[in-house]
């Protein structure tokens, strides 16, 4: 690795981290995102327009050229761990960071400019569990238009435009297709706080978005970014577990005793603390070097997704089991962060699979 | 900055060729050049510059084929006597001790843990007696690495039992050649005796020698510890340093055993110790001004955590080879050595790891208590007198 990649926050992703957090602190109020599982989305819709007009976060890593910001991943991994923080349901990881990478790969610029503006907002048609390494597509083109399905798409719901790998023999090309060309079915999903969908493709108009020569490594490079940032969004749902965690049982009593100060909860505490810290630097190492384009970031990636995904699921266990019976209940938003945790962990591949690329990455065969 | 530091280091090249130059004499050169430790004040070994760029000097050096300290022989002296005696020493202190003690001329040790205080130090009862200008000091040390080679040593003892444990201590310089320190090897499991006793009886110690104010110990002790644990956990090093490197070569040579099992195993314990690894950069980043915290107790938890699954891995690798050990006869180490020898050694001697420094079950606390702000053990022997302590 190179020795001088800073893992620190800069001045700038902290004021960037503070205007998000101020902006979900206000619009995000648990209460709402509990809502979602019980049939009201309303949230979503708002939290998004709030996130991508008024803060710019749309167009966040489309240079300034292009109508955004010109950021980089740094910052990008600063707003994935506040959302992880509020376990927001709005789709900056899908559209902002994954779509808009595949975008910029094309040879026009009008999609990059309108996803840029935040008055179009894309997903990439491939399940959510594809991961860099494993992503394929049954979608097939023909004279009267596309055919095939996708199931498990995170973002479509929200998206108005897909991007669709479509299979030929040479590799990839990825097209654009409008919402109003395909079926979408939402489905009910373990995390609710970003829904699938299962979209059906039959007879979809579309438009060549990236020819073959360069569509499946649009489509990598993009879903290699998505892994690489998802781990500061564990990083974000691990910390709001543990911070809540330590908060509550500093406040709760029993046997006359503040529980926190029982040396059996101090160690998983302390233990989950170090877990958490560990979660960072892996996630700050990945964001840091997809941002540089360092030679390292696809070891980074692996690690950081080998590392975090369980990291999250841990901490989001332990909320749950620490608090007691509040943490079982319906009200409490600790399984709004189980439920992410665990859906993310699933998501761009398993930490086994992540395993399995850093093996090929760093030689050590099986 | 950085310029200036490479003229330095290209004069000290020039007057003192390495290829002709005593490494004694190099040595005491490079201290006074200020190229021992730059993030030292100047007149001690070092420029006042910021920790990170040490990197400056060393690499040049080592090119050049100039003569190094030979860290690990000295790592006490180093990583816990000297930051001490920055801190908390007088000027003529300062001059006197970290000179030799930087080129390795004088070996320290650290007389800190007695048989009835290991984790409880505060509880210690090796005592200090004022008499005129000098202490009188009596008791009974242990796990004292080279001891048996050392010209000073880091003393914590109790100068007055009537306060409580924690307020009656008092650091000092104890001279390794007085008459009263006896050294007798402690042998442990591994075979080897790395550590030793120490029986002081009636050592004199001149007050010039007390580092810190009288019934000031425990704070003192405390900033070698933190600095103790910051030195246990790791420096910078590169990726496949230390035990997972060994592992990993282990796989990469034996592909006879590998199994579907074992390579999970290795590669979730691989991304771990790298991920351990990124922590401790990330901190050394955070801890630019130099100052060890409570976050040192993390990576030395960390690391004693992975050194005793990497090495039962390794044992595990090696089938029936791991049957075989290769020597069970008592000798006498000159360094602290954690990888070194065989399979069987670092299994054993990692199992040290999370004792010595500081256990891993104190190390919890600490984190739970001072970064987490959880409420403090219960501890009733906290305001009582010494003397009055039930033992």
């Amino acid at each position: 690795m190179s020795a001088d990649v800073n893992l620190l926050y800069t001045d700038v992703e902290d004021s960037l981290r503070d205007s998000v957090r101020s902006l979900l602190d206000d619009r995000c109020p648990a209460e709402r995102v509990i809502a979602n599982y019980d049939g009201d989305t309303s949230l979503g819709p708002e939290l998004w327009r709030a996130l991508a007009a008024d803060l710019g976060l749309a167009g966040l890593l489309v240079p300034e050229d292009l109508g955004g910001q010109g950021a980089s991943a740094r910052e990008a991994a600063v707003v994935l761990e506040e959302l992880g923080r509020f376990a927001a349901p709005a789709p900056f990881l899908t559209s902002a960071v994954i779509a808009t990478t595949v975008a910029r790969r094309a040879e026009e610029s009008g999609l990059v400019s309108a996803l840029a503006s935040g008055t179009t907002t894309a997903a990439l048609a491939v399940p959510f569990s594809a991961g860099p390494a494993t992503f394929g597509s049954d979608v097939l083109r023909f004279d009267d238009g596309l055919r095939g399905n996708v199931s498990s798409v995170a973002g479509a719901l929200e998206a108005d435009v897909l991007l669709v790998p479509v299979p030929t023999e040479t590799g990839f090309e990825v097209h654009k297709v409008d919402r109003d060309q395909v079926t979408m079915e939402p489905v009910v999903s373990l995390d609710m706080t970003r829904q699938l969908a299962d979209i059906d493709l039959t007879g979809a108009a579309s438009t060549l978005l990236i020819d073959a020569t360069d569509g499946a490594t649009a489509v990598r490079d993009a879903l290699e970014l998505g892994a690489a940032l998802l781990a500061s969004e564990q990083l974000g749902v691990a910390e709001w577990c543990l911070e809540s965690t330590v908060a509550y049982l500093k406040e709760r009593r029993q046997f006359g005793r503040i529980v926190g100060g029982f040396q059996a909860i101090k160690h998983r505490l302390a233990d989950l603390w170090v877990e958490v810290e560990s979660a960072r630097a892996a996630a700050r190492y990945a964001a840091a070097t997809a941002a540089e384009g360092d030679p390292d970031r696809q070891v980074a990636t692996a690690l950081a997704q080998a590392y975090c995904s369980g990291a999250a699921v841990h901490a989001a266990e332990q909320c749950v089991q620490l608090h007691g019976g509040i943490g079982m209940t319906w009200e409490h938003p600790a399984h709004l962060y189980l439920k992410r945790a665990k859906a993310d962990q699933l998501a761009f591949g398993t930490a086994e699979g992540h395993r399995a690329t850093l093996a090929g990455l760093v030689d050590l065969p099986v | 900055m950085t310029d200036d530091l490479r003229r330095r280091v290209d004069d000290l090249l020039k007057q003192h060729d390495p290829a002709t130059t005593d490494r004694l004499d190099f040595l005491r050169a490079r201290f006074d050049a200020g190229l021992a430790w730059v993030h030292y004040p100047e007149g001690l070994g070092g420029l006042g510059l910021p920790r990170a760029m040490q990197s400056v000097v060393d690499e040049p050096l080592a090119k050049a084929g100039a003569p190094d300290n030979d860290p690990r022989r000295i790592g006490i002296g180093l990583g816990m006597a000297a930051p001490t005696i920055l801190t908390f020493g007088t000027e003529e202190q300062k001059q006197r001790f970290l000179r030799p003690l930087w080129t390795g001329e004088e070996v320290w040790c650290q007389l800190f843990s007695e048989p009835g205080a290991g984790s409880d130090l505060a509880a210690l009862s090796t005592r200090a007696v004022r008499d005129g200008d000098s202490w009188v000091v009596n008791g009974q040390k242990v796990w004292t690495s080279v001891a048996h080679k050392a010209r000073w040593a880091i003393l914590v003892a109790r100068s007055d039992p009537e306060q409580p444990k924690h307020a009656g201590l008092t650091y000092f310089v104890c001279d390794m050649t007085d008459p009263g320190v006896e050294v007798r090897p402690l042998r442990q499991i591994t075979g080897e005796a790395e550590f030793n006793e120490v029986f002081l009886t009636d050592v004199r110690i001149p007050d010039e020698n007390r580092l810190g104010k009288v019934g000031d110990g425990w704070r003192v002790a405390m900033g070698t510890l933190m600095n103790e644990r910051v030195a246990i956990g790791g420096g910078a090093a590169p990726r496949e340093s230390g035990m997972i490197g060994v592992v990993a070569d282990t796989w990469r040579k034996h592909p006879e055993v590998r199994t579907p099992a074992a390579h999970d195993r290795l590669l979730s314990l691989w991304a771990e110790a790298e991920v351990a690894r990124l922590t401790g950069t990330r901190l050394r980043q955070k801890l630019a001004s130099g100052e060890p915290g409570p976050e040192g107790s993390a990576m030395k938890l960390m690391f004693a955590r992975l050194a005793q699954q990497l090495s039962s891995l390794e044992l595990e690798l090696l089938g029936e080879e791991g049957l075989r050990y290769s020597d069970w006869t008592m000798v006498r180490p000159e360094i602290v050595e954690f990888i070194g020898r065989d399979a069987g050694y670092r299994y054993l001697r990692a199992k040290g790891n999370s004792i010595e420094g500081g256990t891993s079950e104190v190390l919890r606390n600490i984190i739970a208590e001072r970064v987490l702000g959880l409420p403090p053990e219960h501890r009733d022997d906290k305001d009582v007198p010494w003397k009055d302590l039930p033992r």
